[in-house]
């Protein structure tokens, strides 16, 4: 018995969370509890998964007694590991959030009694998503995930929310059916659903089948992680959900879809010939998605873009199909939930202190909360790729890579990579200029808040009946605590480059997973990867 | 034995007919697709078990291939119970549309730029929506209600609001290129508004 074997429990806690908190409804402080409680559990019995892995291999825990090419299984290996390290991480960091924005506001919506069941369903789902070893398991955790997404995307029911969600919905239901489709042909051209037991059966179908099968999971997971021509309702959607959903969103809900295409790429399909249209789908991605992300004048909606278009450097360094490029892009993705996260999370406060969310509004934020302003200055540079931070070190690894394979279309890879980066620093220093470091009264429509003089303010709270904190302190600390994270990702940079590194070896090899999950002795085909794994 | 046909034609007439009510802008018709997109499916993953066979009831005398295939059917019903909850969540979705917006349609929401520009309905303040769905004027006012669902919304709101909380309520301010209540035009300021105004009057054209 090893440490693995505790792995059901990181699905099985925050539904446990879920129940607990759901009858502890009309009781906000133990639901509070509860649910910051159980998700620290399952954070850390995550952490203890990620250190069992740490110097690599892999385990399987097999489920309801059936063995593997039948029952299910949950796979933890080191890149399922340190994704749910990361993703709990985030989202134990949002919860603190959104309590504390509960807290600040006195609990006054209605809808916030069912945010923490809905909040913990969503947490389990993608956990099981990404320990789930066995295709319709997967399925079901998308769908775990996408149903508690849908009620938190329309929370309150407002009326931008419903149109937003609407859009959200309907997308995300095609997505599944096509998922769900592609499924059924698996099983039909197969006879079984089990990922381990696919990647051999798989290799035997003729290569018509095999593409078809391949393009069609390749096209249901592109919608969720999305990427270019499937992304347009990513920035359309999220913004208008409050500001903790959409931080845990961008955080994690597009990387799961991400997560799907790595172990489609590596396991199931691995030198396939589709990396070419992968790459110019990436650079589609990064290019269209940061373009679109300069014509904002909202921040949410700008980082929606910029979400959509970083999703194109994981999509390149998945279709490198190298150890280099692989293993750049699970640092990255790493990265990316955590950076993107807090930026969204700063967001929420930005619009708590300047009474809006759009630069056109805002201005001298920088005198007003120094802190706020190092909050968004750090993560927003770290998003830029500037040198310390971590997203230099992973657009780095990208760039390291994609001159290692040398083809002509990965150099155009490369140069798109630095310019979409450039972009980035433009956007979100257009951010900065404007709202932190000109004049409020320089704004288009200033806002009343920021133009009210200083000795208004602080009469002004004491006129009114009813203060609102505007910068609640656990709504800081946990902001505080993410960009912490971010940095320390920076820091830490050499060991989890590593990691990484190992990870995608082992992706690409195969045989580590497929012996953990069907048994020691079974034989691994060979394949000859495109990009020639070294 | 043989692939059952009808089947396969069924599911393939689901398949168009699902595709084409997805396209249609009415929410109720989107659901209707989605619905049968759904059961289509289902039916593709039970042809996908192969040709009919027995109950897969364990029993000595019977060879193994005579028995039908039971993983799609668990996965059908899996499917069949995820689609109920969507189903449901739509149907929630459609009505709350339908409350605040009396339309039963997918609104324009393809751009930031071009919705924030068009001075588009507006779900939450168009003035002719609370005189219809509202029943507090009717009721509240009880006898007089007919002359009251005449009046302008703005006059009763505000006759209400400085009655009940003086002057709080009745605080109004350019915003959206139209007088508004102070609390509504809060609102106005969300992303996703259709009111959002980019223009330097803050109206839309």
């Amino acid at each position: 018995m090893n440490l693995a074997s505790l792995a059901p429990l990181a699905v099985v806690l925050p539904i446990l969370g879920a129940a607990l908190t759901f009858m502890l409804i009309r009781h906000s402080r133990a639901q509070r509890a509860v649910s910051i409680a159980l998700l620290s559990l399952t954070l850390l019995l995550e952490c203890l998964l990620l250190a069992s892995v740490w110097d690599g291999g892999t385990f399987a825990v097999t489920l309801g007694g059936w063995l593997p090419p039948w029952g299910i299984v949950l796979v933890v290996d080191q890149f399922s590991s340190l994704m749910l390290v990361v993703s709990s991480a985030v989202s134990l960091a949002v919860l603190v959030y959104a309590t504390g924005q509960g807290m600040a506001d006195g609990d006054q919506d209605a809808p916030v009694s069912i945010f923490h069941p809905t909040y913990l369903i969503l947490v389990a789902g993608v956990s099981n998503a990404f320990l789930s070893g066995d295709l319709f398991n997967l399925y079901v955790g998308f769908e775990i995930l996408l149903t508690a997404s849908y009620v938190l995307m329309t929370l309150g029911g407002t009326g931008p929310r419903i149109r937003a969600g609407v859009t959200y919905v309907v997308v995300s239901v095609v997505s599944s059916v096509l998922f769900l489709i592609s499924i059924a042909m698996v099983y039909g051209a197969t006879g079984t659903i089990t990922m381990a037991d696919l990647a051999i059966k798989l290799g035997e179908l003729d290569q018509g089948t095999r593409t078809l099968l391949h393009v069609m999971l390749l096209v249901a997971f592109g919608i969720k992680a999305a990427v270019f021509p499937l992304s347009f309702w990513l920035p359309d959607s999220y913004p208008t959900a409050p500001a903790p959903v959409t931080a845990v969103f961008a955080g994690l809900l597009t990387k799961v879809g991400v997560y799907a295409m790595v172990r489609t790429e590596t396991l199931l399909f691995p030198g396939d010939s589709l990396n070419t249209p992968l790459m110019v789908a990436a650079l589609l991605t990064m290019v269209v998605g940061i373009l679109g992300a300069l014509a904002q004048s909202d921040i949410k909606r700008l980082l929606s873009f910029t979400l959509v278009s970083h999703i194109g450097y994981m999509v390149f360094g998945l279709a490198m199909s190298s150890v280099a490029g692989l293993g750049a892009a699970v640092f990255y993705v790493v990265h990316h939930i955590t950076i993107q996260t807090s930026l969204f999370l700063v967001t929420g406060l930005i619009e708590r202190r300047g009474g809006s969310s759009s630069v056109d509004r805002l201005g001298g934020l920088a005198k007003l909360s120094p802190l706020l302003a190092l909050l968004f200055f750090v993560p927003a540079m770290n998003l830029a790729g500037i040198p310390p931070f971590s997203g230099f070190l992973g657009k780095v690894g990208l760039m390291q890579a994609g001159v290692e394979l040398g083809t002509p279309l990965a150099y155009v890879l490369v140069i798109g990579g630095v310019l979409t980066s450039l972009l980035t620093l433009l956007a979100v220093a257009r951010v900065w200029n404007r709202a932190f470091w000109r004049r409020p009264s320089d704004a288009e429509h200033p806002d009343p808040v920021l133009l009210a003089t200083p000795a208004a303010r602080v009469t002004g709270p004491g006129a009114k009946p009813n203060t609102v904190t505007l910068l609640p302190r656990t709504m800081v600390g946990s902001t505080i605590g993410l960009v912490v994270l971010g940095i320390g990702l920076t820091v830490f940079a050499g060991p989890l480059f590593m990691v990484s590194d190992q990870a995608a070896h082992d992706m690409l090899d195969r045989s580590s997973y497929i012996q953990a999950v069907l048994g020691e002795d079974t034989e691994v085909p060979m394949v000859l990867t495109a990009g020639g794994g070294k | 034995m043989s692939i059952n046909l009808t089947l396969l034609i069924v599911m393939g007439a689901l398949y168009a007919c699902g595709i084409y009510l997805v396209l249609e802008r009415s929410l109720t018709r989107v659901l209707l697709g989605l619905m049968l997109l759904a059961n289509s499916t289902n039916l593709l993953i039970l042809a996908t078990g192969g040709y009919a066979g027995l109950a897969p009831l364990y029993s000595k005398d019977i060879a193994a291939g005579d028995y039908n295939d039971p993983l799609p059917q668990a996965l059908i019903l899996t499917s069949i119970v995820i689609s109920f909850a969507v189903t449901a969540f739509m149907l929630g979705i459609i009505y709350r549309t339908w409350v605040l917006a009396r339309r039963d349609e997918i609104q324009d929401d393809v751009e930031d730029l071009r919705v924030a520009e068009t001075p588009s309905f507006d779900a939450e303040d168009d003035a002719e929506v609370p005189a219809e769905t509202s029943e507090f004027p009717l009721t509240m006012l009880g006898t007089d209600g007919h002359s009251v669902s005449n009046h302008s919304v703005s006059n009763g709101s505000f006759s209400d609001g400085g009655a009940s909380n003086d002057g709080a309520a009745g605080t109004t301010l350019l915003a959206g290129g139209r007088e508004m209540a102070a609390e509504q035009a809060a609102s106005e300021e969300k992303p996703g508004s259709t009111n959002v105004a980019p223009g330097p009057e803050g109206g839309g054209k």
